[in-house]
């Protein structure tokens, strides 16, 4: 394996505390992105002992994106994702033992066992979508921001996808689309240098995301996505910027998902010395630096919560595990209204 | 009753539920102040304006990707995809998002949109702008197909659509759009999934949608003089595609023919007489039969183009030969 690491920067959050944020605020974007981390441990586990089914794609690393985002939109945005989902979910709010028993395919999942890891929504939390075709659900952020739009409401459309979905054919179509008509939407990449096994220096022209979208005429920001409090700071403005009517913005949020593709990919096409510094530069850990040093919260504290927080995910999965199959009669029904 | 076109039917559909619904909304390319490429939005834009009817760039996927997002958020959006054969290119939207969204979601929303699409052969466009293509989506619970052969069931059809909560893909044959025909404005609504009975007859039932429904109903006048009583059944629906009346067409008959503009493999031929023999066996005199396009792709040149699509002819001497040996 001769490909040279791409590393991370190193840099910690340097950032002041946000004005809009406080420290609840803080705390709660911190136990949010414990929540993420512990949830998605759990879905291993659970995957392990034959309780989680089919394959999953999980996202520890990439908390930041999921919390700092979710923290700078309102309720009624509507949220699209992929099928690495999870800690968009549980962002948003998601109810965990849902969660977890929508993974284990039974009755009381929040798709009712019938969509599974990768279609994951909650249109009580206006998550309206999640995606197992890469760039299927571009255009459709794209028309649920039009219809914001054209029923004159303030609320925005975001839309999550990773590195590789910028190559394909709806991204573009979409993209444009969305430029041409000042669609109120955010656009959040999740540039965690993979798509899938490969690279992006071994598929992708430009690397630099953020770059590509002037093709579009739209602007296009680029982030350390292990910082949660940089990527609130940009979700925020861009969020205002299509409340306001200017159009959609592209965030391209540089960051590293810890485990492989999906739950069977060890990841062995990743240089050691890439995967060793990206673990060690954990958008948790910097949170919890960051904390501790404005005096927010105390190191003990932190490691409170995040036990507080283990325990209230072992329950869901817990209730999750107790919970019904869905009947047999159910094989067919919601497939027409 | 009115005598209007297949083309204006449709357009005054689209009028109708704009104004009565205003989450109804078109989208595609040069719908909007160009009137469309076959005219069929013709003057909407000057009645909606911008904000009602979006033209959209070349992008189909975008198209109805777009469509998908504005259905499942409280509108009701109709999207043209110009020509069947481009569906092609943008039927992961269709057929991997608009059909099984709700099911995928444990019924949390709904998809209530329509796409409508020009489609089927006969004016020489070539094999990519021929072919009809209503028979593809079969194969994909969730979405519904509609097929109108004339005015009054364009018009009727396109309003149950629209108020449909499930994604309808329309198929207008671009061949049929300056036909001319009745239309009663006041008898609907369509009943989703009926067959209709075109023609009344006791010896053979004849099957047919779109533009075969004209030609089975031809051939049907021309059998009469020899003595052959056809009854011409029009579909009109592909999903959910109503078998009954297939049967019931056939318990009169007991011999059955298929007429359609698709290929033999896979076409809703197969289907129809597959449900009739698996249901009504014993009702058939003799072995179902199909007419259908032959195995290659449409050809451009008017001689060859008119042999491969069904005509009146064939559809005569496919019955004569059914029927020949029965007293």
């Amino acid at each position: 394996m001769d490909k040279k690491p791409i590393l991370p920067s190193g840099e910690p959050i340097r950032q002041d505390k946000p004005e809009a944020l406080s420290e609840s605020d803080l705390l709660g974007m911190f136990r949010d992105m414990v929540l993420i981390r512990e949830a998605e441990e759990k879905v291993q586990s659970l995957y392990m002992k034959g309780l989680i089914h089919g394959t999953t794609h999980l996202c520890q690393g990439q908390e930041a994106v999921s919390v700092g985002a979710a923290k700078a939109l309102k309720p009624q945005d509507y949220v699209t994702m992929t099928y690495r989902g999870h800690g968009h979910a549980l962002a948003r709010g998601m109810d965990v033992a849902k969660f977890f028993a929508e993974l284990m395919g039974r009755s009381t999942g929040i798709n009712k066992g019938k969509g599974g890891s990768m279609h994951l929504c909650d249109f009580d939390l206006n998550l309206i979508g999640a995606f197992a075709i890469i760039g299927a659900g571009i255009p459709v952020a794209v028309g649920a921001a039009m219809s914001a739009k054209l029923k004159g409401e303030d609320r925005i459309s975001v839309n999550f996808f990773g590195d590789g979905t910028t190559n394909i054919g709806a991204f573009h179509e979409a993209l444009n689309m969305a430029s041409v008509w000042k669609a109120p939407v955010v656009f959040i990449c999740e540039n965690n240098i993979y798509g899938e096994f490969s690279r992006i220096d071994e598929t992708t022209a430009v690397t630099r995301l953020s770059d590509r979208v002037a093709a579009y005429g739209m602007p296009g920001v680029t982030v350390n996505g292990n910082n949660v409090l940089e990527v609130y700071d940009e979700v925020k403005k861009a969020a205002e910027r299509a409340r306001s009517g200017g159009g959609p913005t592209f965030i391209e949020c540089v960051t590293y998902r810890q485990r492989g593709h999906s739950r069977t990919d060890p990841a062995k096409y990743r240089p050691k010395e890439e995967v060793e510094a990206w673990l060690s530069y954990d958008p948790i850990r910097l949170f919890k630096d960051w904390l501790v040093e404005k005096g927010i919260a105390a190191e003990a504290q932190l490691n409170e919560l995040t036990e507080s927080v283990k325990a209230a995910v072992d329950r869901a999965a817990a209730e999750a595990e107790q919970s019904p199959w869905p009947s047999l009669d159910e094989l067919t029904t919601e497939t027409y209204a | 009753m009115i005598t209007t076109t297949y083309r204006e039917a449709i357009q005054q559909a689209l009028a109708d539920e704009m104004a009565a619904d205003p989450s109804v909304v078109l989208l595609g390319e040069d719908i909007g102040h160009a009137g469309g490429p076959f005219k069929v939005t013709e003057g909407l834009y000057e009645r909606f304006g911008p904000s009602r009817l979006l033209d959209t760039p070349i992008a189909e996927t975008g198209i109805l990707g777009c469509a998908v997002g504005m259905a499942i958020t409280g509108m009701r959006p109709v999207a043209e995809i110009m020509f069947s054969d481009f569906l092609m290119v943008c039927t992961d939207q269709l057929v991997n998002n608009a059909a099984k969204y709700r099911y995928m979601s444990g019924g949390q929303t709904s998809v209530p949109m329509v796409v409508r699409t020009s489609c089927g052969g006969g004016i020489r466009f070539g094999a990519q702008h021929s072919q009809v293509g209503e028979t593809w989506f079969l194969q994909f619970p969730g979405l519904k197909i509609f097929a109108p052969s004339n005015p009054h069931d364009a018009y009727h059809m396109m309003r149950a659509a629209i108020r449909d909560d499930n994604p309808v893909v329309f198929f207008e044959h671009k061949a049929m759009y300056a036909r001319k025909g009745e239309l009663d404005k006041s008898a609907g609504p369509a009943e989703v999934g009926r067959a209709r009975v075109c023609r009344e007859g006791t010896d053979l039932t004849i099957v047919a949608t779109l533009m075969m429904v004209g030609r089975a109903l031809e051939a049907a006048e021309r059998l009469e003089q020899e003595g052959i009583s056809a009854e011409v059944v029009d579909l009109r629906y592909l999903r959910p595609l109503d078998i009954q009346s297939v049967i019931k067409s056939v318990s009169k008959t007991h011999n059955l023919l298929t007429v359609e503009e698709n290929h033999a493999l896979g076409g809703w031929g197969a289907e129809v007489i597959a449900g009739t023999v698996e249901a009504a066996m014993d009702e058939l005199d003799s072995a179902p039969q199909r007419i259908t396009l032959p195995d290659a792709p449409l050809p451009f040149s008017p001689v060859l183009e008119d042999a491969a699509i069904p005509s009146v002819d064939a559809i005569v001497a496919k019955a004569r030969s059914m029927l020949g040996g029965q007293a």
